[in-house]
């Protein structure tokens, strides 16, 4: 079932939560919209549930308009972001709740509550209280009672988001597996950029009620759409310039830019990921000088700081582990920083070196 | 504004005293004979009086006499009423008043505590004005042969006004603080409107509702000055309890039948007390619950 | 493009919405509005004579006089008591605290009637009293005493979720500053009583503005003498004076109804502490 977003528009009071938005969200994805807070995220996912009314604008689910259509007569299932357990219903009534009130017969009630139960491993809890529960077996509890309808697709408002990071962690894979199992169009909200890029097909990045991108993981990461984006998606170092004639002169480096055309100069901003970003002992042709001022082993990749006097500027730069074993860095070394690839905006266009 | 339930969580007996052990004593024992004094002696001087003539003039005090057994049949019936009407409307008040936003929610909310400022006899006085004979409606009733005050409807209206905001005030601020996360899943599950309130909302205040009826009840009963002046105290027809043991008082040689009526109502009272306690238990207990839920996982 | 009407995705919203506004328009704004209409058929002299008559006026000041007497008396007894139960432990502590709800739930009626028999010359109370001139009965002690009885519960109910709430660091933070107890409870402790005391005191006061029940027990309702402002209300309506009754009615309202705003207006600035 895919989801058509149609130039929603919703204001709450002189706020505009989501301005003319337009979406499609394709038929058995993960999508996951991602966004600062106030970004609209979660207006947008609501809107789709049918929990909050658009102001202007149409959903639609495959080629029906769901539009006027009230939430209970959908036939979705929405995880709410504190579960919204309830709380005087045992984990079985729960789970139960949404095929009760259709009144399926009992026996089918049952069986499907074990299935579900089986399903997000929460065999043998049944009879337990919400408030008997870990966060992270509420949080399948309220999966299961949203996947126990069959609903057409999956709305979750940050369903990590209340967890620790451990736990988070586990039901990130975990919903990744569960969704190729059971591959329902589903469409979860986030703040945390690793957590969309881990688990989404398609991840939508949004800012101040506007969508700044939608794609791919790779795509997004790769190619940022806007400043916005490449900015909130991780770690970047920012540089100020201008672009003219081909060149662009960002802070210490100059590039050479292809397809610049204008002869006026320009101002211009470079955005250069810490990975993307080279530490050398020499100097070389773009290579700026600095003093290594942190050494950080963080995992995979060797987090260095570096500043640059001449500047005033710090850099941060991710090492892979080998190089980082290569050159073994020490605090208060003198090094070259170069950057082997980079995005520069300007405010009328935008490239890739 | 009466204090409710919901604000006070106890903490019961904590011991940061540090004063002298005398003054701590004197403190107790100040309390000990205020609350003695002013409410505890009376009240069983209320049960004193009324079985000072023993038990079988008690019992015919109350039982034998038609107009004691009328008085109490009345009481009940106006309560009755007026507890179902200010509790149908009070849920639906709270309803709209904390599930919803719009344009003239705080000026309700306030309404609903008007009656706490208004005096009972200036809110009997109010219904007078408009149903009584020389009331704006007075006329087009004579006309019709409807007759409000001096009249069981009026008793009914009296003690609405007075009791109405028992139970939205118990109400409002639990439905406030729950939210509106487990409707809007109710609703996300395909629950029809009555599912929804009878399988979730309602299980939910329960024990809140339970208590603003109890509260509601209590004052519905013992109502005197409203019902003073719109019921025109007409002897074995608009006499509620609380009228007649007014009425008994002042005719000389009834104090023990006095007695006997007001000790009904002081047993109803100590009943009302003792639901209130355990009330008070069951809803920090879910009030707690409430905090698990919502809180973080141990 | 259409802009849609409110709709919410919760259900009832206008059921529920016209049942309340039936309730409270209905029940309470539609009497308020007769009652000032009614006295609004009085010229303003007409209004004058019969809300500020002498009759009115002594009424006024006993009616006024007893409630503030009554709540001055309540706040300094219900802080007593509130500070006993939150923080002392001993025997009865807990049926101490159930009776202070008692007042809310006993009938006025009944406690009218009792005080009336207690505080007379043959009384449990009035024995001991009456021969050292102390006159429990049909004297502005009466009405004082049985407001007492009345307002007690609203200010140790507003006192003491106060007191609970206070922290004991604070306490132990003014003695490690060298404060003695008594300004510890004077400059540290009292300051933060005092919106609950003053909050208690006004629910007392306009409790007591409005009282007619007991007092009636009490009292011998004479004019000039021992007659409240309800009393009177109901003396001119028993007399088919609708709108003298009226006009005083209004009076009682701005009384209570300042007092009651007064409390909102403390809350709200209360609010600004909690935070």
């Amino acid at each position: 079932m895919s989801i058509r977003v149609q130039d929603v528009t919703k204001k709450f009071g002189d706020f505009t939560a989501l301005n003319q938005i337009s979406l499609t969200v394709p038929t058995g994805q993960l999508t996951a919209l991602l966004g600062p807070s106030g970004s609209g995220k979660t207006t947008l996912l609501r809107i789709i549930a049918g929990l909050e009314a658009p102001d202007l604008g149409n959903i639609l689910f495959e080629d029906e308009d769901v539009t006027g259509r009230a939430a209970r007569d959908r036939n979705i299932g929405f995880v709410f972001q504190h579960y919204a357990l309830f709380r005087h219903m045992t984990v079985f009534e729960n789970v139960a709740f949404g095929m009760r009130v259709r009144s399926a017969p009992k026996a089918e009630v049952h069986e499907r509550v074990h299935e579900l139960l089986h399903l997000v491993r929460l065999e043998g809890l049944g009879n337990r209280y919400p408030s008997e529960l870990s966060g992270g077996q509420r949080q399948r509890v309220a999966l299961a009672r949203a996947l126990a309808v069959k609903p057409r697709m999956l709305l979750l408002d940050e369903p990590f988001g209340a967890l620790d990071a451990k736990v988070r962690q586990e039901l990130r894979t975990w919903l990744r597996k569960l969704h190729e199992e059971m591959p329902v169009t589903t469409v979860f909200v986030t703040h945390d950029q690793e957590e969309a890029f881990e688990v989404a097909d398609q991840v939508v990045v949004m800012r101040q009620g506007g969508i700044e991108q939608a794609g791919s993981p790779q795509e997004v990461f790769d190619h940022p759409a806007t400043p916005f984006v490449m900015d909130f998606i991780g770690n970047v170092n920012v540089f100020h310039g201008r672009v003219f004639g081909g060149q662009a002169e960002v802070g210490p480096f100059t590039l050479s830019v292809k397809g610049d055309t204008h002869s006026e100069p320009r101002t211009a901003t470079a955005y250069v990921r810490p990975h993307e970003l080279a530490i050398e002992r020499t100097a070389s042709a773009h290579s700026l000088a600095g003093r290594v001022v942190q050494v950080n082993p963080a995992g995979a990749v060797q987090r260095v700081r570096v500043f640059a006097e001449e500047f005033g500027i710090e850099l941060s730069v991710d090492l892979v582990r080998e190089r980082a074993q290569q050159l073994s860095l020490k605090v208060g070394e003198q090094v070259h920083v170069r950057p082997w690839a980079a995005r520069v905006f300007t405010p009328d266009q935008d490239y890739v070196i | 504004m009466h204090p409710s339930f919901q604000r006070h969580k106890r903490v019961a007996g904590r011991m940061v005293a540090t004063e002298p052990a005398w003054l701590r004593f004197l403190l107790i024992g100040s309390t000990i004979g205020i609350v003695a004094g002013i409410i505890v002696i009376p009240m069983i001087f209320v049960f004193y009086k009324a079985f000072a003539n023993g038990f079988s003039t008690y019992w015919e005090n109350l039982f034998g006499n038609a107009e004691a057994r009328h008085a109490i049949k009345l009481t009940l019936i106006v309560a009755l009423a007026s507890v179902a009407i200010n509790t149908v409307c009070g849920v639906a008040a709270a309803w709209v008043l904390t599930k919803f936003r719009f344009p003239g929610r705080t000026f309700l909310l306030t309404l609903i505590d008007l009656p706490f400022a208004v005096s009972p006899v200036v809110a009997g006085l109010m219904f007078v004005l408009i149903f009584g004979r020389q009331g704006w409606c007075g006329p087009w009733l004579q006309e019709h042969g409807i007759r409000i005050i001096f009249s069981w409807p009026a008793l009914i209206l009296a003690t609405t006004f007075v009791t109405l905001p028992f139970v939205a005030r118990e109400l409002i601020p639990l439905m406030q603080s729950l939210g509106n996360d487990e409707e809007l899943a109710a609703v996300s599950l395909g629950a029809n409107p009555w599912q929804m309130f009878w399988r979730v909302t309602l299980p939910n205040i329960k024990w809140a509702l339970l208590f603003g009826i109890i509260q509601c009840n209590a004052r519905a009963i013992g109502e005197f000055g409203a019902v003073y002046v719109v019921s025109g105290r007409i002897s074995g027809e608009t006499d509620t309890m609380a009228v007649l043991v007014q009425k008994l008082y002042e005719s000389p040689g009834a104090m023990s039948a006095a007695y006997a009526v007001a000790s009904v109502l002081t047993l109803m009272a100590l009943a009302t007390l003792g639901l209130k306690l355990l009330l008070e238990q069951r809803v920090t207990q879910s009030l707690e619950e409430t905090a698990q839920t919502t809180g973080e996982a141990p | 493009m259409n802009r849609r009407k409110f709709r919410s995705p919760l259900p009832g919203f206008t059921s529920t919405l016209s049942v309340t506004m039936f309730w409270l328009f209905g029940w309470l704004v539609l009497p308020l509005v007769a009652c000032v209409l009614k006295a609004a058929t009085l010229s303003p002299s007409q209004f004058f004579a019969a809300a500020w008559s002498s009759r009115a006026r002594s009424a006024y000041w006993l009616t006024f006089g007893a409630s503030a007497t009554a709540a001055f008396v309540s706040v300094l007894f219900g802080l007593l008591i509130a500070w006993v139960l939150v923080r002392y432990s001993f025997p009865g502590r807990r049926v101490v605290d159930a009776m202070i709800d008692l007042p809310f739930a006993l009938p006025t009626a009944v406690a009218g009637l009792v005080y009336s028999t207690l505080y007379v010359q043959s009384g449990w109370y009035g024995q001991f009293l009456v021969p050292l001139g102390i006159q429990g009965y049909n004297t502005f002690l009466a009405i004082v005493l049985m407001l007492v009885f009345l307002g007690l519960p609203f200010v140790v109910r507003t006192v003491q979720p106060v007191l609970e709430s206070l922290e004991g660091d604070i306490e132990e933070a003014a003695a490690s500053l060298g404060a003695s107890r008594w300004q510890t409870f004077q400059q540290v402790l009292l300051p933060s009583l005092l919106p609950g005391m003053i909050t208690g005191f006004a629910l007392a006061f306009a409790r007591g503005l409005g009282e007619y029940g007991s007092i009636v027990f009490v009292m011998g309702n004479i004019p000039f003498k021992s007659e409240i402002a309800p009393a009177l209300i109901v003396a001119q309506l028993d007399d088919y004076r609708y709108a003298e009754a009226t006009s005083i009615a209004v009076m009682l309202l701005i009384g209570s109804f300042t007092s009651l705003g007064l409390i909102n207006w403390l809350e709200a600035r209360n609010r600004r502490y909690a935070s």
